[in-house]
């Protein structure tokens, strides 16, 4: 650890710059010296120190006024100060401007130790939380969302514009389509990433329970209620809260809803004591919100509070040019928690799963790619390995001419447009290649 | 009295250790078998006098370290291989309240002391044989420097880096496999 330290001493005292230099070398860390403020600010502008420890009182600008100009530079620098003098109000001052500490000279050898191996593991945090926050902000944004086609691209900018501002939002979309997956991006895109983000799935639970579980209750709410429970809401404070299936909720419940919504206010079930919580709400469905308004099944009022911002998923069928990506992904997914090699797909099966209708979008993508998997020879994926049948197969009747575009469009883009590959996979020539892209007025 | 260094006798090197002070003849020999078996060198022996006055700072009741190493460094044969030298009296550096000892780190030259390795500076009974210890710890710590060794996280190692007796009770008075192999490299 000592090897990753580095530490500026800033000292007029070459005796003093001498024997901390010494003492620290001995301890492998990276020491450099620095004979006054000056000296010391030009360091810093040039390269970053984890540690400086610095005396009060020297020539020209004094080691205060230089802590604050070094804070300026680099917040995240450890300044101890030093002095053969102590006074409180310089202490005061000093530790009041965002000094690590305030140390008189000379110091217990075994206090010098303490007070850096502390500095040390400070650091040693800072560092573990940014990386922390660089996985929290990776989880979702980049893996899990996978799709380059046009209607996925807007999906992601709906969800790049929506994630800074809390908004309410509906994300509508078919089942298996992605929507929690959606709202997980929002929320880690968002300024309340590093909050909890709380996911309430409204249509697994009767309406008692579902208010239990919004709410909370307090002990002997009802029968069974033994331990007073914290609700949702309550756990979303700063944070967000995903009403999943947001349709299936009763009149009653919608009209609860909206009024925490408007007050962020509400008590426990059985309780007495007014609650504050501070989420942002998005919310999720496949059924059309506006017909069930129409309807009457739906509060209009709820509504419009929660369609601030609507983004559509859409289904799989709609964006069939993601499907490679998607089962490339899947692949690696599940070959890897299967600790197996990668296995390749044939290109009889990509094209059938391009034609498959999908019913259940992206999730029943999924399942028949893990499924092929195990079932498989566990080199490549063969279109028997999967589960479609040609009666599924859809039925647009296109001209072969449709077809044959179509068709290679798709490898082309599988390869790359690398034409030897391309030609090779299906099984022409390359003049016999570039000429059907001439004719189809394909472009890259 | 010069300094004679008797590093070039019969074309060995030797570790040196001059004595600033009294030392008694049986524990020099104690320290210097120490020494041999650590480093796999031979030992010789010296005394030497120094003005201990100049180093003194009479604010602190100690004496400077620093200036007492760079002194020794100054008087000792050019060619020399590593001279430490060993004091009775109470050494300090600058910014630290105390030290056991010090030494240029890949240099030929370091200095320890018997003086704060005493019991009855910390109001307990007299232990010879712990002092003994103590200082062959040090002495083995400080010519680790002179090898070029930094301080060692094992927690035996010698080269632990110790600030109060107790943490020098604690530690083996020999090198870890680490230190050791980093001297032969």
């Amino acid at each position: 650890m000592s090897q990753n330290i580095s530490i500026l001493i800033v000292d007029d005292e070459a005796s003093v710059r001498d024997s901390l230099y010494n003492w620290f070398i001995e301890d492998d860390y990276q020491v450099e010296v620095a004979e006054d403020a000056k000296k010391a600010l030009s360091l810093l502008e040039n390269r970053k120190f984890d540690i400086v420890l610095a005396d009060i009182k020297m020539p020209g600008m004094d080691g205060l006024e230089m802590h604050r100009r070094i804070k300026s530079l680099n917040k995240d620098c450890i300044v101890i100060i030093m002095t053969a003098f102590a006074s409180v109000d310089t202490a005061v001052q000093a530790l009041k401007d965002g000094a690590y500490d305030y140390v008189t000279k000379p110091f217990d050898p075994d206090d010098l130790s303490h007070l850096i191996r502390n500095a040390t593991k400070q650091i040693s945090l800072v560092s573990e939380n940014e990386t922390l926050k660089e996985n929290v902000i990776q989880l979702v944004n980049i893996e899990d969302i996978i799709g380059t086609s046009d209607p996925m691209r807007k999906v992601l900018q709906d969800v790049a514009s929506v994630a800074q501002s809390s908004s309410s939002v509906i994300i509508t979309g078919e089942s298996g389509t992605g929507k929690e997956l959606i709202a997980r991006a929002i929320h880690a895109n968002s300024s309340r990433k590093y909050f909890p983000l709380v996911s309430v799935h409204c249509g697994a639970l009767t309406e008692s329970l579902l208010e239990s579980e919004l709410f909370g209750h307090e002990k002997g709410a009802f029968t069974g209620a033994m331990f007073n429970r914290k609700g949702r809401f309550e756990m979303a404070d700063g944070g967000t809260i995903f009403l999943d299936e947001i349709a299936t909720i009763s009149t009653k419940m919608q009209i609860e809803l909206l009024r925490v919504l408007e007050s962020k206010k509400f008590m426990r079930v059985g309780g007495n004591k007014e609650i504050s919580s501070d989420f942002r709400v998005i919310c999720a469905t496949n059924r059309d919100l506006k017909k069930m308004v129409n309807d009457g099944t739906f509060r209009e009022d709820l509504f419009y509070r929660l369609n601030v911002v609507n983004i559509v998923v859409p289904p799989l069928r709609d964006r069939i040019e993601d499907i490679p990506l998607l089962v490339n992904h899947f692949i690696k997914k599940y070959c890897t928690s299967m600790s197996r090699d990668l296995v390749t797909i044939e290109p009889s099966a990509i094209k059938r799963l391009e034609e498959f209708e999908f019913p259940g979008n992206v999730r029943e993508l999924e399942n028949m790619i893990e499924r092929a998997i195990v079932v498989g020879n566990g080199k490549e994926i063969r279109l028997k390995d999967l589960p479609v049948t040609k009666e599924i197969v859809q039925n647009n009747i296109e001209s072969l001419d449709d077809l044959e575009k179509k068709h290679i469009a798709q490898i082309l883009i599988k390869y790359d447009w690398n034409i030897s590959r391309t030609a090779k996979a299906l099984q022409v020539d390359r003049v016999t290649l570039y000429n059907k892209i001439k004719k189809h007025e394909l472009k890259k | 009295m010069s300094i004679v260094n008797y590093s070039l006798i019969m074309d060995k090197q030797y570790i040196t250790l001059i004595s600033y002070g009294h030392f008694e003849k049986d524990f020099l020999a104690t320290i210097a078998e120490c020494i041999t078996h650590e480093y796999s060198y031979p030992v010789s022996f010296d005394e030497s006098y120094l003005d201990l006055s100049k180093f003194y700072d009479p604010a602190r009741h100690q004496y400077d370290a620093n200036k007492l190493l760079k002194e020794i460094d100054s008087k000792i044969e050019p060619d020399a291989f590593k001279t430490l030298g060993l004091f009775r009296v109470d050494l300090f550096i600058p910014i630290l309240t105390y030290i056991y000892g010090q030494a240029f780190l890949n240099g030929r030259t370091g200095i320890v002391s018997l003086h704060r390795l005493k019991n009855e500076l910390y109001g307990l009974s007299t232990d010879e044989n712990l002092l003994t210890e103590r200082f062959k710890k040090i002495v083995i710590h400080e010519l680790g420097h002179t090898f070029g060794l930094k301080h060692c996280h094992t927690p035996a190692c010698v080269m632990l880096s110790s600030t109060y007796v107790e943490d020098i009770d604690q530690k083996n008075v020999s090198l870890c496999a680490k230190c050791k192999k980093e001297i032969v490299s």
